[in-house]
Order: C-alpha cells, then sequence, then structure tokens
C-alpha cells in the first residue's frame, strides 16, 4: 500500500484542506480498522488492523498540524524543508525567535504563567498570518521555493511553542 | 465431555447468538462486574445482593482464600495476611512505596530496587498480580453463576494514568484468573461510555475520576457514538487512600499530646485507626463533625472529634494536587474552559464535598453527578465488552483512546530522546535508525523509558531490548530499523530489521518491572496444582477452539472476498487450511497452534487487501458491512 496520506482519507493534496472532512474520513476510516473492530479476528487480521489503524493516526496527525501539513506537501514535490544543509533564516526572524525565547525564560524565572500565554497568544497570531501566506504559495501560485521559507518559519514556531507548552508545565506544580 | 445442546424449536443456537462478555473494575478499595443483558448495562451482585466487592483478600490457612466483605471484616484482627488496595502495588517495586512504614504488610526487602515488590503471608510470598488474580477470579465465578455459562471474554478497566509496566501487570493477573483479556480500557474513557451514551452527550467532556488509590482526568470529545480522548493525565499514586491516610496522621498526633509514653503502632492498631479513619472521612460527607473511638491494643482509649472544617484544612493539599495535572490535561488538549460542556465525576472520593468544590471552582460549573460514582466504570466498561465482541447490533461504538506517559529512549550522556509523545492516539508506532559503533557488532542494548523529564535517572526505566543477529558489517554501515509500537491496551512492542541487509534482527526484552513468562507460567502451574493432565487437556482444547475458528473466519473471507487473492496466494491458504484440518484431528496441541500460526501467515497479505477494500468502501460512502464475520 504506498498511497500518500492525503490519498489515504480522500483529499486533494493541498494546503487549504477542509479540517472538516479530514477529520470525519479519519473516523471513518478508524470505524473500519480500529483494532476493537477485531478483537475475536484471526491474528492475521488483528496485525493488518493494528497496522493500519497506526498508519491513519499517523496521517491524520501529520495531516491535521499546518507546519506538518506544509513540510509533508513539500515532501510530494521531493522538497525537504529541514535539513541540515539548508538552515539559513532570515536575520529579523531570528531575532524575533530569540526575543521571543528571552521572554520565556524571563517569564519562568519569575514564575509568571501569564505572560507566557500572552507569549503564546502572540506566536499564534503570528503563525496564522504564515499559514495564510502558505494556502497562496502552495495552493494557488505553487512557489515552492517561498513556501519551504515559510514552512520552516512555521516549524520553528511550533518549535518555540512547544517549549513555552513545556515552560508552563515547570512552574505550574 | 460437552453436553449436547438442545434447543426448543425457533430458538436454535443461531450464530447470532448472544456472547458472554463482561466489564469489570478492577479497584483499589471495591471491585466490580457488570455485563449488558438485553440491552441493559447491569452491574451483577453476589448472593447476598452486594453490588461491591472489597478489594481485600485474606489468606488463611490451609490454602484457604478469603475475598471481600469477609476479608475486609477481618483486616484488623488479621492485618499481614489480609491485603487491601492491592492495586497500588501492580507493577511497583518497594521503593516505589513512598509510605511503607503506614502499611501493615510484611513487604520483602530485596537488594535489587527494581525487583517487583513481595508480600509474606501465611501462604507463603505474594505478588499483587497474584492478590489481584484472586479477586478477578471471584468475579469470575460471580459472573459465571448469574449468567450461566462460560465468559467470552472480559474487558478489565485501569487508571488512564496507569504505565506499561502497571498495565502488564493487570493483564498478567487476568492470565492467572483463567479470563481472556479483550481489552484493557481506561477508566475515564469507561466513565465516558457510559454516560455519554446513556445521556445522548454531544461535545467536549471532562472526566475527573479520583478513586481509591488513582487520580486520572481525561478530556474527551464525544460524537455520533466516537469517543476521541484529546488529553488525559493524573497520578497514579493519589487517592481516597491519601484522605484517610491524613485523618490517620491526625489522630496519632492526637493521641500524642495525651500519652507521653506512645509506642509505635501495632499492625493491628495501625489497621484499626485506618479503618477508622477511613468512616470518619465518609460520615463528613454529609455531616458537620465525626466522632473516632475505639480502644488500642495497649489499652489506650482514642475519643477525638473531627469536624469537617478540619478535615477540609488537612487535606486541601491533596485536593490542590489534582488541579496541576488538570490544567496539564486542558492545555495538551488545547481548549479554554468555555469550551468544556461538562464535567463527571467519577470514583467514590468525587464524594467528598471539599472535592466537588474545587472542581466546580475550577472549571466554573457545577459537576455532573446524575451518576453512580462507583458503577459508572464498570458500566462503560461492561457497554464496550459488549460491543468488542460483537452483539451490539449498531456498530456505532468507536473509542480512540491515547497513550498517557511519553516514551523515550536513552541517548549519550542520560539523556532521554522522546519517541512516542504522550497523548498520541492508539495504536501508535514510531521507527527508529540506528548503526552500530564498531566492527562486526551483532548486538545492542535499547533502553526504552516512560516519563515526561528530560533524565533517564528521573523517568521510569521501562525494559531493556537487546537486538541480536544483526549481520555483522563495518562500524556505521548498519542501519538497523527498530519499531515501537504501542497497541490499543497502551502496551509496546518492539521489532527491529536490518535495513541494508533485510534480516530481522532479534528482540529480547527486559522488562524493568514485571514478571517473566517463567514466573507467570510457573504461577499459572501452582495454579492448576499437580493436575499436569488437566493443563494438557485444556490447552489441547483451547488450541482446537482457535483452530475452528481462524478456519471459519478464512473460509468465509475466500467465499466473500476471492477477487482479492492472487490464484497461487488461494492455493497457499487452501493447502494451510486443510494442513490445519489434518492436525487438528490430532491431540499435539503444540502442532496444531503451529499450523495456526501457518495459515495466519499466509493470510497475512489478504486481510491486509480486505482491509484496503473495506477502508476505501467506507469513504466512498458504501456501507458493505464487509467485515462482519
Amino acid at each position: 500500500m504506498s498511497l500518500n496520506y492525503f490519498e489515504l482519507f480522500g483529499l486533494k493534496p493541498i494546503f487549504n484542506i477542509e479540517l472538516a472532512t479530514l477529520e470525519s474520513n479519519f473516523r471513518k476510516i478508524q470505524s473500519e480498522s480500529h483494532p476493537d473492530r477485531f478483537v475475536t479476528a484471526s491474528a492475521a487480521e488483528k496485525l493488518s488492523a493494528m497496522q493500519r489503524a497506526t498508519l491513519a493516526n499517523e496521517a491524520y496527525l501529520c495531516l491535521k498540524s499546518p507546519a506538518n501539513r506544509a513540510k509533508y506537501l513539500l515532501e510530494l514535490q521531493g522538497i525537504t524543508a529541514i535539513s541540515e544543509t539548508n538552515t539559513a533564516m532570515p536575520i529579523d526572524f531570528l531575532m524575533q525567535q530569540m526575543e521571543w525565547r528571552e521572554a520565556t525564560e524571563d517569564a519562568v524565572t519569575t514564575k509568571d504563567i501569564r505572560a507566557l500565554d500572552n507569549l503564546l497568544n502572540e506566536i499564534r497570531v503570528e503563525a496564522k498570518g504564515l499559514q495564510e501566506s502558505l494556502v497562496s504559495l502552495l495552493d494557488v501560485q505553487k512557489d515552492y521555493s517561498a513556501a519551504t521559507d515559510d514552512t520552516r518559519k512555521l516549524i520553528f514556531i511550533d518549535k518555540v511553542s512547544e517549549d513555552i507548552h513545556r515552560a508552563i508545565e515547570q512552574i505550574d506544580i | 465431555m460437552a453436553l449436547l445442546q438442545i434447543s426448543e424449536p425457533g430458538m436454535s443456537a443461531a450464530p447470532h447468538q448472544h456472547k458472554l462478555a463482561v466489564g469489570i473494575d478492577l479497584g483499589t478499595t471495591n471491585s466490580l462486574v457488570a455485563t449488558v443483558k438485553s440491552g441493559m448495562a447491569t452491574v451483577l451482585q453476589d448472593e447476598q445482593g452486594h453490588a461491591l466487592l472489597p478489594s481485600v483478600v485474606r489468606y488463611m490457612p490451609e490454602d484457604e482464600v478469603v475475598v471481600g466483605h469477609e476479608a475486609q471484616a477481618q483486616q484488623s484482627a488479621d492485618p499481614v495476611n489480609t491485603i487491601a488496595s492491592a492495586k497500588r502495588f501492580m507493577g511497583r517495586s518497594l521503593k516505589d512505596i513512598a509510605d511503607r512504614a503506614h502499611i501493615p504488610y510484611n513487604f520483602v526487602d530485596s537488594s535489587d530496587s527494581t525487583k517487583l515488590l513481595q508480600i509474606q503471608t501465611r501462604a507463603g510470598l505474594k505478588t499483587p498480580v497474584e492478590i489481584s488474580a484472586e479477586i478477578l477470579k471471584t468475579l469470575k465465578a460471580r459472573a459465571e453463576k448469574s449468567l450461566g455459562g462460560d465468559l467470552m471474554g472480559v474487558v478489565i478497566t485501569v487508571p488512564a494514568y496507569f504505565d506499561d509496566a502497571q498495565r502488564q501487570a493487570t493483564k498478567d493477573a487476568a492470565r492467572l484468573a483463567g479470563l481472556n483479556v479483550l481489552r484493557l480500557l481506561n477508566e475515564p474513557t469507561a466513565a465516558a461510555v457510559a454516560y455519554g451514551l446513556d445521556n445522548a452527550a454531544e461535545g467536549t467532556f471532562v472526566i475527573y475520576d479520583l478513586g481509591g488509590g488513582t487520580f486520572d482526568v481525561s478530556i474527551l470529545k464525544l460524537s455520533k457514538g466516537v469517543f476521541e480522548v484529546l488529553a488525559t493525565n493524573g497520578d497514579s499514586a493519589l487517592g481516597g487512600d491519601d484522605f484517610d491516610h491524613r485523618i490517620y496522621c491526625w489522630v496519632l498526633d492526637k493521641i500524642r499530646e495525651v500519652t507521653s509514653n506512645f509506642n509505635p503502632l501495632s499492625e493491628n492498631d495501625t489497621r484499626l485507626l485506618l479503618t477508622k479513619a477511613r468512616q470518619a472521612k465518609e460520615w463528613l460527607t454529609d455531616n458537620h463533625e465525626a466522632q473516632i473511638v475505639c480502644r488500642l491494643s495497649n489499652g489506650t482509649l482514642v475519643d477525638v472529634t473531627l469536624t469537617a472544617t478540619q478535615f477540609v484544612e488537612l487535606t486541601q493539599q491533596l485536593v490542590i494536587k489534582t488541579l496541576a495535572p488538570t490544567r496539564k490535561a486542558m492545555r495538551d488538549a488545547k481548549l479554554t474552559l468555555e469550551d468544556i460542556k461538562g464535567v463527571v465525576l467519577v470514583g467514590g472520593a468525587t464524594r467528598m464535598p471539599q472535592v466537588r468544590h474545587a472542581v466546580e471552582e475550577y472549571f466554573k460549573q457545577t459537576p455532573l453527578t446524575n451518576l453512580d460514582p462507583d458503577k459508572v466504570v464498570a458500566i462503560g466498561a461492561a457497554i464496550q465488552a459488549n460491543a468488542l465482541v460483537g452483539n451490539r447490533s449498531e456498530d456505532d461504538l468507536l473509542l480512540l483512546d491515547v497513550t498517557p506517559l511519553s516514551l523515550g529512549l536513552e541517548t549519550m550522556g542520560g539523556l532521554v530522546e522522546r519517541i512516542i509523545p504522550r497523548n498520541s492516539t492508539l495504536p501508535v508506532a514510531r521507527a527508529q535508525d540506528f548503526t552500530t559503533y564498531k566492527d562486526g557488532q551483532t548486538a545492542m542494548s535499547i533502553q526504552v523509558v516512560q516519563g515526561e523529564r528530560e533524565l533517564v535517572a528521573d523517568c521510569r526505566s521501562l525494559a531493556h531490548f537487546e537486538l541480536r543477529g544483526i549481520p555483522p558489517m563495518a562500524a556505521g554501515a548498519a542501519r538497523i530499523r527498530v519499531t515501537f509500537q504501542v497497541d490499543a491496551d497502551g502496551l509496546l512492542s518492539v521489532s527491529a530489521r536490518e535495513q541494508t541487509k533485510g534480516v530481522e534482527a532479534h528482540v529480547v526484552v527486559k522488562p524493568s518491572y514485571g514478571l517473566s513468562e517463567d514466573e507467570i507460567t510457573h504461577m499459572l502451574k501452582s495454579s492448576f496444582g499437580s493436575a499436569e493432565a488437566d493443563k494438557t487437556a485444556r490447552m489441547l482444547a483451547e488450541a482446537r477452539v482457535s483452530a475452528g475458528a481462524i478456519i471459519n473466519s478464512v473460509t468465509l473471507a475466500l467465499a466473500a472476498d476471492s477477487h482479492l487473492v492472487s490464484e497461487k496466494e488461494k492455493e497457499t491458504i487452501e493447502t494451510e487450511i486443510q494442513n490445519l484440518q489434518t492436525v487438528t484431528q490430532t491431540d499435539d496441541a503444540t502442532a496444531i497452534n503451529k499450523a495456526v500460526d501457518a495459515l495466519n501467515h499466509a493470510t497475512e497479505e489478504f486481510a491486509a487487501a480486505r482491509m484496503n477494500a473495506s477502508v476505501s468502501h467506507a469513504l466512498s460512502g458504501k456501507n458493505l458491512n464487509m467485515l462482519d464475520m
């Protein structure tokens, strides 16, 4: 079986997918393939159910996240968004990253969860802007080079918000 | 010897006859068994009309074992042989038990800090797995008596926050009790099923489950029979027992105030005071003060009064301790309070008013308490068991659960590399490539840990996997792809393959905490006693049943979907069926099982093809029900 993730869910390979369709098709696939449906089946069927359900979960997780979806779309074009040889980032973006990280550290020192929550909101707005730009770059202009830059930014931003989540967890005991 | 079944006309044993399946809530304090009868989920009672079976096991002289109320009544009289709350020790070593000084059992000391704990009783050394198996056996007997037949399978509930070792221990206990486990189900998910189906609930709900010894919080999205867990969190060592313990410590302080020559309590006195503490806690749910009166073995009279206000103060920290996991779950689910449609309280400990107030204050809404918090988990498990064996005609029930803890690998410097993050929907797998660092290296060892911390030392070691049979190559040339798979029960398995030569590496698992296969076999043997013949007969019967089942299912599948197999594949499958049919005539259980495996292997591609077909039909909107077999 070599269906790509979009084909698996019966979706067109575009960035601006209908999330409701993704979710409902995910549930349809799980209704057919979840191991709970094969509890009394043969070992071969159980194995095939577990593999299919695992694949569906993996694909769903990928397509649900805008950063991963963009990265995956580029992969389908043969482009690796994040690689060891390709790490250049615009200087202003790097500066902003550093500001966010410093703000995170400050908030951790003062145990200021509210400040971290505000930071997350700020980052969310930034991510939203990049997602809108990616709709146009990937689906309309098919400008994969510019899309690669924005995808990388989005991945970095995801990483920052993940770190902020972890920081909140550290101080919220 | 099976009796011939004679049915009344028109009542023949149809292929779609009701299969006996039950749900078991194996609780810290109480356990229950429930089933679905004519569409209604009901908790089964014992002959005295009790639904709750106290999770207390007493080992008597001459190999007699007493479980439940009778054992509970003797707790203070015979504390070292009467084990309660064994669930708190499942999959744990002695060093994990923080308050062992206040637990009146004879724990066996071991130099090995990861060795599973054991308790010395008059019936010999007992593990928590064996103690839990006694509770399960009692519930099994209750169910079989009440339903009038052998159980096809059970769903056993576990705290969502149970780790791999605790889940495995629960499964081992079921195996010792002779139960076929269809699925381990997370307690809050079970509660959500019971609540959701009962109230036709749609939307995002929080299940706040404070049991006798464990705390779980799960956030679920309920939509048209699909129960999708968005996040779960908890504390597998926090529960109603801890509230008892706070009262117990308070009473000890009070005794110290009036008595100067205060010796350490005897085991009997400890148990007595703990029981009094539990009763006081329960009394304070509906009353302003509780009087604790008892006489200790040295003649000291204890007579103290605890007010509800004092109790709230004593236990304030425990209540606060449940809120941090709650906030974590909310953040992991990326939800705000406005997104939450309802909060369902589960577990006897949520009867305490201070717990209800805390939940209400945090979520800014009155929690839902219209289900019996003691029974809701067993009811949900029964509904799931009924669906799993195929009794539910409408196949609209689907539970999508998650893994509660992140899985990681030990890397250089004792750091953890996270490979499967917590709250990943099950089943989930992750492949990771490794290479060798020495020329000709044929083996390597991987440590898997469970937990959220950065250092291996702060996480819980799950297992050491040894990969053997790596083809010898130059250092760094081998590409060993190791796949970590967590199944629908939340249990991990590992497989490995060398990529450049395509050699399957042999994986040897050394669970850090857990019983080895040998230990289980030994326990099984001793539970069968010396009747080796019985065991052989039982194994043969089981092998024949599974042979019959697979022949039947493969034959039906071939009849329905022969267009999905090539002629050659079909031939192979048919040969294996014939072979299995021949072997089944013999008395060789091992040979039968081998032939079953061979047939299974031969049908793997066919099963995958059928899966493809059914999934694409589902997506194209057709409902062929072709997997209904």
